[in-house]
């Protein structure tokens, strides 16, 4: 394997033919470089995409941190190479390497990888290529870095089964430290010669941690119809049901986050104020798989944005949540960070605001300057498809909003809308058109010309653990005549900007959101007909999707475009975000009738949360959660792991 | 108040280019608590500029900056207080008040020095012609971005450097740096006819009207 030395020497003759050679040479302020032998456990974190998008991820930034503050591990960082820099990597046998000590990812004991969304499938297969470590599973000996994955999309791990040798289902902070004592004891026990510990013994004890799954345990069968038969362990010791992992208390926020030394897309420090969400969208997948709700106090929030500030020097402070409107203290926390801040040229961002009119008040607190317009998110612009989707707000309250918004100064609006939600109608993208017309008729009223709207619409991608599990996509050509109508009615305006998503990026999220095992041939194949980057235009190649499905005699439509039966056994039957199926069944039933539930802080909805992490609730009372106390007695405290809702109960 | 900041740039910061550097100065005042002063208009900007840009992937012992603040603060002690919080690679030299109505630094360069160092010796001997033959002509006609202009006058001077044994190793040239009229270093070696990815390049030196 090489040296970083011969590494670096490689390095020097490429980097200046690259664009943006920054990416790839480390070295930025708060990066943490540890002595390599004075650890037993080296971990190297990937981001499957570019250094842009990656190096401000949190998640991978609070398992930086984590995993740095033992003594007996390190952690370094890895990114996807972009299209000329892989290009020249392989033509130079350049081996991925981590960008701290410039070592390949081969020497390092554990790889782990974030997957918040499933256009980084390919890449991930790329990235192992690239470290010339075998892309699957099966594949790999003794001599290979154990490959974990978590993330959002790890919600339904099946599609890359088979190449990820453990998952994370739910939050990494805890279980993180669980693995890497499992992985350091086989390294430790592996220097033994007359060791007999094998890489499967250890995958098997890795298994034993709650929240982590190991697919090499289990088996899905298949009906004829080609839906799942069942999902079993395969193996003793392993649990029938993974149950997401969650940190009882969110843990004090990264502060040191890495300064880059050259431009990338979120040039910011980013505080966590609150993790999951209370409103029950039902087409969010981050709502349904992140809860309980719980809440950082206003003075943590404060002191951390205070210290990473001033460990960073960022020009942008983003207070982080799926809906910040919900976040208890908002009013207090926005008053003091506008008080702390204000006039120090910051720019602060305040994602996810109710559509009323506080919300503008909380804006004014923290801008000094109204640029950058105002964003809300009705998401659906008729009463009949609010309902469904349970994200129910009045068209009073948006005209009314957005008419105060440009009142108060901002020029431009940004509203978020999604089509192809479960029976929608060419009557409801209509409605949207009309929506959009009447905010910006509201706004040449109040600052004439100057008013502008800005329309990001796009298309609604069912996923996994959500009440619309069950449902169909939309086909692409319904998914082009509500393209080609909204253009009709808004291109006209010159001062509406439309913004749609492209109907083929859709559906091969849609595919690999809902894919079962045998995507993995198929995600394998377009990977090596060269599909890669597939969340960009310059990398995803359709064609070899599609070619792809072909040749392992799968239909891409069965994933898309089919309603599951109601007693549908899913590919994703065996993990949980501790949110019941039927719950879940019963909320998509509610959505067909139109009928809605509002915030759960106001009424507990029985979700599933609480009985399974009632042990946890009970010794974390009060504030910090947003749902009920629990107030039963305590008979067993392995209860809360043991008392899994079944599958399919 | 005016400071003018002397400092080297070298390792991964090869990498980074000008405008990212104006960026890591202002993250880097912003620790430092300085009190930068911001530019008016919609778009603030923080007041720091720099004498001559550096291309990328050259080093430098010598790049200056100017950064203007919004009051008076003591210089002792802010030489430690910014280099505690620059990434490795920034070296702070040193610091120094200038007259608010001084002239822009970048008005005031004139030339800037290099050394090349070349990955593999060449033959000394050979090169040193070259380099003479440079030196001798009167113009040297060179075609960048779509537009000819006339390398020789910016060459001020230009010299090999070889080791005992006859093997040049390093090229040291100084090169015009003014506004309209700047010599780059890869220009020169092109026409010795050395690879620039053989190469090392430091700027060593930037030369001011005083």
């Amino acid at each position: 394997m090489l040296t970083p030395e011969q590494i670096e020497r490689k390095l020097d003759r490429i980097l200046l033919k690259v664009q943006k050679p920054g990416r790839y040479v480390g070295g930025e302020l708060n990066s943490i470089q540890k002595d390599w032998d004075s650890v037993q456990t080296r971990v190297a974190l990937v981001f499957p995409d570019i250094y842009d998008i990656g190096v401000s991820n949190v998640g991978l930034k609070i398992l930086y941190d984590q995993i740095n503050q033992r003594e007996d591990a390190l952690a370094e960082r890895a990114y996807a190479p972009w299209l000329d820099m892989e290009a020249l990597m392989r033509e130079h046998r350049i081996p991925l390497y981590a960008l701290e000590s410039k070592r390949p990812l081969a020497c390092f004991d554990l790889i782990g990888f974030t997957l918040p969304y499933e256009t980084l499938y390919t890449n991930t297969l790329n990235i192992l290529d690239l470290a010339g470590i075998p892309v699957r599973s099966a594949e790999r000996d003794e001599s290979h870095p154990i490959i974990i994955a978590g993330g959002h999309s790890c919600m339904n791990p099946e599609p890359m089964h088979a190449f990820i040798d453990a998952f994370v289902i739910g939050e990494g902070e805890e279980v993180i430290h669980e693995i890497i004592d499992v992985v350091k004891k086989w390294k430790v026990e592996s220097n033994n010669p007359l060791s007999t510990c094998h890489r499967e013994d250890v995958l098997r004890e890795l298994a034993k941690i709650q929240g982590v799954y190991v697919p090499r345990f289990y088996e899905t069968t298949y009906l004829d119809d080609g839906t799942v038969a069942r999902i079993e362990p395969i193996a003793a010791d392993v649990p029938k049901v993974i149950t997401k992992r969650i940190v009882a208390k969110l843990p004090p926020p990264p502060t040191k986050f890495i300064v880059p030394n050259v431009d990338i897309v979120h040039n910011r420090v980013s505080v966590e104020i609150m993790r999951g969400c209370t409103r029950g969208c039902r087409f969010c997948h981050a709502g349904m798989i992140t809860r309980p709700v719980r809440e950082r106090s206003v003075d943590e929030v404060l002191q951390a944005a205070e210290e990473a500030l001033k460990n960073t020097g960022f020009e942008e402070l983003a207070l982080l949540s799926l809906s910040s409107s919900d976040y208890t203290h908002v009013l207090e926390l926005v008053t003091k960070v506008g008080e702390k801040f204000g006039g120090t040229h910051l720019k602060v961002s305040l994602p996810s605001l109710r559509i009323e009119s506080v919300s503008i008040d909380l804006m004014e607190r923290l801008k000094d300057r109204r640029s950058g317009g105002f964003t809300l998110a009705p998401e659906a612009a008729t009463e009949r498809m609010r309902r469904i989707i349970n994200k129910f707000i009045p068209d009073e309250d948006i005209i009314n909003t957005t008419r105060e918004i440009y009142r108060r100064g901002w020029t431009t609006i940004k509203l978020y809308f999604m089509i192809g939600h479960p029976s929608e109608t060419l009557e409801d993208v209509q409605a949207i058109a009309d929506l959009c017309k009447r905010v910006i008729a509201e706004g040449r009223k109040v600052i004439g010309w100057k008013a502008k709207l800005h329309a990001g619409v796009s298309t609604f991608v069912p996923k996994s653990q959500t009440p619309f599990q069950w449902v169909s996509c939309d086909t692409p050509e319904q998914i082009r005549a509500k393209q080609e109508l909204l253009k009709r009615e808004l291109y006209r305006d010159k001062n509406i900007k439309l913004s749609l998503t492209d109907a083929e990026d859709s559906f091969l999220e849609a595919w690999l959101s809902r894919g079962d095992r045998r995507m993995a041939e198929v995600i394998y194949s377009a990977w090596k007909k060269g599909s890669k980057f597939d969340a960009w235009q310059e990398g995803k190649k359709y064609d070899a999707w599609m070619e792809a499905f072909a040749e392992h005699g799968l239909d891409p439509l069965f994933y898309t475009h089919r309603q599951r039966r109601t007693d549908e056994v899913f590919p994703w039957e065996h993990i949980t975000a501790a949110v019941r199926k039927n719950f879940l069944f019963q909320d998509f039933r509610m959505s067909l009738e139109g009928e809605i539930r509002v915030d759960c802080r106001l009424n507990c909805y029985a979700c599933g949360i609480l009985p399974t992490f009632a042990g946890l609730r009970r010794e974390n009372p009060g504030e910090g959660w947003k749902c009920p106390d629990v107030k039963s007695p305590v008979n067993n405290k392995q209860s809360a792991v043991t008392s899994l809702p079944l599958v399919g109960d | 108040m005016r400071i003018q900041i002397t400092f080297s740039k070298q390792g991964a910061l090869r990498y980074t280019g000008h405008l990212d550097l104006h960026k890591l100065w202002e993250r880097a005042a912003r620790r430092a608590e300085l009190p930068l002063a911001y530019s008016q208009g919609f778009h603030p900007q923080p007041k720091i500029s720099m004498a001559a840009a550096l291309p990328l992937g050259f080093s430098s012992r010598c790049e200056v900056l100017d950064m203007k603040l919004e009051r008076d603060i003591p210089l002792e002690g802010l030489r430690d207080t910014l280099q505690a919080t620059l990434p490795p690679g920034i070296q702070v030299l040193a610091i120094e008040q200038v007259d608010d109505h001084a002239p822009a630094l970048q008005t005031r360069v004139v030339s800037a020095e290099y050394e090349v160092t070349l990955a593999e010796p060449v033959d000394g001997s050979e090169l040193k012609r070259k380099v003479d033959s440079v030196m001798d002509a009167e113009s040297i006609l060179r075609t960048r971005r779509g537009k000819q202009y006339d390398l020789r006058p910016l060459i001020e001077s230009l010299a090999v450097v070889s080791s005992a044994e006859g093997k040049a190793e390093k090229i040291l040239m100084k090169l015009a740096a003014k506004e309209g009229a700047t010599g780059r270093p890869e220009e020169v070696l092109d026409v010795l006819g050395i690879a620039f990815e053989e190469t090392r390049i430091e700027r060593t030196r930037l030369n001011f009207q005083s």
